[in-house]
């Protein structure tokens, strides 16, 4: 994700300092991992570099929190073009779990058994998600069921390997 | 450990020709999620049937509290499926001239429960499974996710110890699959019950707290670690 | 679209009436026999009046009564004596025949007049004498010898027993007929009013069920054919393709019923010889529709299917992704339903009095009410069932289950219930009728049949004891008295007239009550109705102008009703009173009294008459006169409404069984929550007696309503039949469980666990 566009967006709204930039960050979009203040602002000194955000205040006192950040017209153009660019699907053509059915398969080994622990595992961390989407709000189990869609196609892949395992292991020892 | 409430050892099932179950075993404790997990033709369905003494395995034994199903006589299972079990399966299962009320209240009325006491206990079960509107409506006239949840408070109005859902959200969307599944497993867990869940959708198996893989009228039991 | 495509839809649906696999070619088969069965009822009651008539155009040809007109003897003259009698309870047509000339007619169906000693006989009548009964019939022919037979025109059916006989002695002042010509009598006579009406409600109650029925046979498979229906949209079928297609389909299946409908009745009118109905058999060639009715019959079952297909397309919509019912069915109005029967009673109540004679409106008020009557039935019942069902609550699982599918859809159910109803009511109804004119026609006759039980009558035969042995010598017969009796009259021959009677004390007694009596006692009776007495001493003048004087010692005494009935005033002669004179032409009047273990007895008196008078004949007394058509009629309706009300069971088991497979996935999901199976088949049982309950409820009213009707136009006292009434809620009730009984082994069989596994 691009925390540097995400930032631009959240002072859209209005101007803000960096620690209400980062609770925003956190409450929306931090969920299990929250960001670290260096990384915010390292973030915003990289933003005023590139003239995308300007300090609007600087309130008296001590601290690194006392200035006040505004959005550029220059960082408006950025986040809109950011958020008007398609993101580039994920191609999803290395997989990992491809390659170790096929060196099972090619080293005798029981691929069979190597994707059913798989499928158990991805089960196991679909439950969990299922259970904290239960008791979480609406954000969190729109960010659950992302996860699950794509462990559910995983899943798929799993099913339909675990299939086509004989017909994959007479091409692969051809 | 308890004593589970339901063990299904060597069970072997076929229709004519075709072989729907092979040696096929499953056990569930008090009060937990199962799913049973396969593809279509698995013999998942044929194993559900077993399980809840609707289909008699050719070979095996199904213990339900101590009590083998598949000695028992077709009016003990009936009696057995009235009184223990609930179940809700993928549609069709609603009588289409009783209103929602009368189908949640039928269990009750086939455990010769008097209509009025019947009828409120049904009402309850309706509140809970949030679909109160349609009490006096007629199942034709309902949608398909209130139409299952109907259907899950009929499973659950008996107050059973097994429920036995198969593919309950294969008819609906996600949204109102997803809204079935917590009701059931919330209600199931409030209860008391154990639930045996068929699907092929691990999004659907995820609301279990284990999961039993059927491939080619096999069982797969993996115990994975926590 | 083009003419062209509608055509294509028609085809497309008459391809689909027949194919679907076994299940199609199953539903084709119900609807083909359905239809079939209706239909060649249909057609069998539109040749009824045909069959009737051709048989009374054969027997208009032979007649050869001759009333009042002289002919005067010729070369084309014959002579004919009819000899009618009966052979165990058939009526036997005879005729004595002496032609006058070499051109002397011949009767049709004979080629040539028999010669004396030879008798010409009709097919049945040869049966029965190249049967082991025949030496019980054969003396009645007088040794005459069987030269020929006669052919079908000449006789009335093919069971008709009838001979013609030559016979050189009759003479025209012995009682024949002079012709010239068969046929060219009277012509018959048509229907009484009374009869009329019969045959009109018969044909109504007895039609109208078939029509209900062929209504609901032309829609066997109904809702699987929607769901195809359904199939065909999600193809790009637009409504009017679907409507066109299911017409297509609809006559298609209803025009194959009919061509089964035509087979049935060729294969059934063969059997119609061997059925002798009312002393009535018609030939299978009698049986023959009238084009017109036939061409009807032929159109109007297809279009009535059609019909019947696009009124259920009405109800439902048909879209691509199924069928659904058409809202909620809308509250029945009262107003028009009872419009009918309301009309019907309308017409009906003016008519109190009926009687042969009464002709023009009155003649078609009555059937027209009985039909509209009837007919309310049909429009009442939906109405009665909405009404009644609606309210029911509560009760058992089964209960609630067959309320709940009655009240979702009352109008199925009524609709298979009308025909039921329909029967019901007029069977009810026409019963009350029979019942309240047999009693009518079931009169006390005044015969008494403790004293004789058969009674012979000779013209001019004065030997008495000659008869007397040859009937106390007949088989069967333990007691025979005989008179000779002659008319007179007191005094000159327009004296009043008075009955002279001579004949043994034992004889006598019969017609007076004699204190004591030996023989050359002379009694004078008289009738207290009419009391005349003969004075003793009073010279008589007898029928021939001969003279006798009653003797002076003559007693009065009291008379007493002959066995036959009646009572005259008369003088009792004792043979040794009258001495050997000879008064005038006597008649002798034989009592018999047969053996009551010997059904054949009277067969044997019959043969004892002919052998002394070809031309005598034989009454058989009997204390009360039932009309025996009507107990033929009553049977006859009876046997109709059995079958009306099989056929109707019929066509309700098949859509209980249609329906019970359309809900396989439900029963078998109840039986695998628990349910027990002895609940779903009450749920069966209530389900059907439900609606038949309704019916026959209503149809027991406008029944009784009808027949009350009925008896009050023919002026016969009002009585309630309570055994038709309970005959036919018997039957009802019968229907119901046979409909559950027969319906159990699919319900069980559908409830097998694996229903479930239909995914």
């Amino acid at each position: 994700m691009s925390i540097g566009q995400t930032f631009l967006g959240l002072l859209e709204a209005t101007p803000r300092h960096g620690y209400d930039i980062k609770r925003r960050y956190d409450e929306h979009f931090g969920h299990s991992r929250p960001v670290a203040y260096g990384q915010v602002y390292a973030t915003l000194s990289r933003l005023l570099r590139g003239g995308l955000v300007e300090v609007e205040a600087v309130e008296p006192g001590e601290g690194p929190d006392r200035k006040r950040y505004a959005i550029t017209e220059a960082g408006v153009a950025d986040v809109a073009q950011w958020l008007a660019r398609p993101e580039q699907p994920e191609p999803y053509l290395q997989s990992v779990l491809y390659t170790k059915v096929v060196l099972a398969l090619l080293t005798g080994r029981e691929a069979a058994e190597l994707l059913d622990v798989q499928r158990a595992e991805h089960l196991r961390l679909m439950r969990e998600l299922t259970r904290r989407k239960r008791g979480g709000d609406l954000a969190e189990q729109l960010i659950c069921d992302h996860a699950l869609f794509h462990l559910e196609a995983d899943l798929r892949w799993l099913e339909l390997t675990t299939a086509r395992l004989d017909e994959l292991a007479a091409r692969v020892r051809a | 450990m308890s004593a589970p409430l339901l063990v299904a050892e060597g069970l072997h099932r076929s229709f004519g020709e075709t072989v729907a179950l092979v040696d096929a075993a499953l056990r569930i404790d008090e009060g937990e999620v199962v799913a049973v997990l396969g593809s279509s033709g698995s013999g998942k369905s044929t194993l559900l049937h077993c399980l809840a003494g609707i289909v008699r395995p050719d070979r095996g034994r199904v213990v339900f509290d101590g009590r083998d199903l598949v000695t028992m006589s077709d009016a003990q299972r009936s009696a057995l499926r009235r009184e223990q079990f609930g179940f809700v399966f993928q549609f069709g299962q609603l009588v289409p001239e009783l209103t929602c009320l009368e189908n949640v209240a039928l269990p009750l009325r086939l455990a010769r429960v008097p209509r009025r006491e019947a009828e409120q206990r049904a009402g309850q079960w309706l509140e809970r499974l949030e679909v109160t509107e349609v009490a006096d409506k007629r199942p034709g006239e309902v949608s398909g996710g209130q139409g299952q949840r109907v259907a899950v408070a009929r499973a659950l109005v008996t107050r059973p110890r097994v429920i036995f859902a198969d593919e309950p959200t294969g008819a609906l969307d996600s949204l109102n699959g997803e809204r079935v599944m917590r009701l059931l497993t919330e209600a199931a867990r409030d209860s008391g019950a154990a639930v045996v869940l068929v699907t092929h959708e691990a999004r659907v198996a995820a609301y279990s707290d284990r999961e039993v893989v059927v491939r080619d009228g096999r069982t797969r039991n993996l115990e994975v670690a926590a | 679209m083009t003419g062209r495509g509608a055509l294509a839809d028609l085809a497309m649906g008459a391809r689909m009436a027949v194919t679907g696999g076994r299940e199609g070619w199953t539903r084709a088969l119900l609807t083909a026999v359905g239809v079939g069965i209706g239909v060649a009822m249909l057609l069998l009651a539109t040749a009824v009046p045909g069959a009737l008539d051709a048989r009374q155009a054969r027997g208009d040809a032979r007649d050869d009564l001759r009333l009042g007109e002289q002919v005067a003897a010729g070369p084309g003259t014959l002579l004919v004596h009819p000899v009618d009698n009966e052979f165990r309870g058939t009526p036997v047509r005879g005729r004595l025949l002496r032609p006058e000339g070499p051109a002397a007619p011949v009767p049709p169906g004979l080629t040539a007049l028999p010669a004396p000693g030879e008798v010409v006989v009709s097919p049945a009548l040869r049966r029965l004498l190249d049967s082991p009964d025949g030496p019980l019939f054969a003396p009645r022919l007088g040794g005459a010898r069987v030269t020929g037979t006669i052919a079908d025109e000449g006789l009335a059916g093919p069971n008709e027993l009838a001979y013609y006989q030559g016979d050189d002695r009759l003479t025209d002042t012995s009682g024949a007929t002079r012709l010239d010509s068969f046929g060219g009598g009277l012509p018959g006579e048509g229907l009484g009013p009374v009869l009329m009406l019969l045959v009109a409600v018969i044909f109504v109650v007895l039609l109208l069920p078939i029509a209900v029925f062929l209504g609901s046979a032309v829609r066997y498979g109904g809702e699987r054919r929607d769901r195809r229906l359904a199939a065909l949209r999600l193809v790009g079928a637009d409504t009017t393709m679907v409507r066109r297609i299911a017409a297509g389909e609809a006559a298609a299946g209803a025009l194959l019923g009919v061509a089964v409908g035509i087979g049935f009745l060729l294969a059934g009118r063969q059997l119609v010889p061997l059925v002798t109905l009312y002393d009535i058999s018609v030939y299978a060639s009698d049986i023959r529709p009238p084009t017109a009715l036939l061409l009807a019959v032929v159109l109007a079952v297809p279009a009535l299917a059609v019909l019947v297909a696009m009124l259920a397309l009405r109800a439902v919509v048909v879209e691509p992704l199924g069928v659904t019912r058409r809202g909620t069915p809308v509250r029945r109005r009262l107003w028009w339903r009872l419009l009918l029967p309301a009309a019907g009673l309308a017409l009906l109540l003016p008519v109190a009095g009926l009687r042969e004679g009464d002709g023009g409106v009155t003649r078609w008020l009555v059937p027209a009410g009985a039909v509209l009557l009837l007919i309310g039935t049909v429009t009442v019942l939906p109405w009665l069932t909405d009404l009644l069902v609606r309210r029911l609550r509560g009760g058992p699982v089964s209960w609630q289950l067959a309320v709940r599918r009655v009240q979702l859809d009352s109008a199925t159910s009524a609709r298979l219930v009308n025909g039921i109803a329909v029967a019901v009511a007029g069977t009810i109804g026409l019963q009350m009728l029979f019942a309240g004119i047999a009693g009518d026609f079931t009169t006390a006759s005044g015969q008494d049949t403790s004293r004789a039980q058969v009674q012979v009558q000779f013209r001019d035969q004065p030997d008495l004891a000659g008869v007397l042995r040859q009937f106390g010598g007949a088989d069967g017969v333990t007691a025979v008295t005989g008179t000779l009796s002659a008319g007179a009259n007191a005094g000159s021959p327009d004296g009043p007239p008075v009955d002279v009677r001579v004949g043994d004390c034992a004889a006598l007694a019969e017609f007076a009550h004699l204190d004591r009596c030996v023989d050359g006692d002379t009694f004078l009776v008289s009738d207290p109705r009419d009391p005349a007495v003969v004075p003793a001493g009073t010279m008589l003048t007898v029928e021939d102008g001969s003279r006798w004087r009653v003797p002076t010692t003559a007693r009065p005494a009291q008379a007493r009703p002959d066995p036959a009935g009646w009572m005259q005033n008369a003088v009792l002669v004792t043979p040794g009173a009258v001495g050997p004179r000879v008064l005038g032409p006597l008649r002798t009047t034989v009592y018999l009294q047969l053996d009551p273990a010997d059904p054949d007895a009277v067969e044997h008196v019959r043969n004892a008459a002919a052998a002394i008078d070809l031309t005598t004949p034989v009454s058989v007394l009997s204390s009360t006169i039932e009309s025996p058509r009507f107990a033929d009629i009553r049977r006859g309706l009876a046997i109709g409404t059995v079958v009306t009300l099989l056929l109707i069971a019929t066509s309700m088991l098949v859509g209980t069984l249609e329906q019970l497979r359309e809900r396989r996935r439900l029963l078998a999901m109840l039986v695998a929550v628990g349910t027990r199976r002895s609940t779903l088949g009450w749920s069966v049982l209530w389900q059907t007696a439900l609606p038949v309950g309704v019916g026959l409820v209503l149809a027991a009213g406008f029944g009784l309503g009808l027949g009350a009707a009925l008896l009050r136009m023919v002026q016969a006292p009002i009585t309630v039949a309570w055994p038709v009434v309970a005959f036919s809620v018997g039957l009802g009730a019968l229907t119901v469980l046979a409909i559950t009984g027969l319906s159990l082994p699919l319900l069980w069989r559908l409830t097998r666990a694996d229903g479930l596994r239909t995914e």
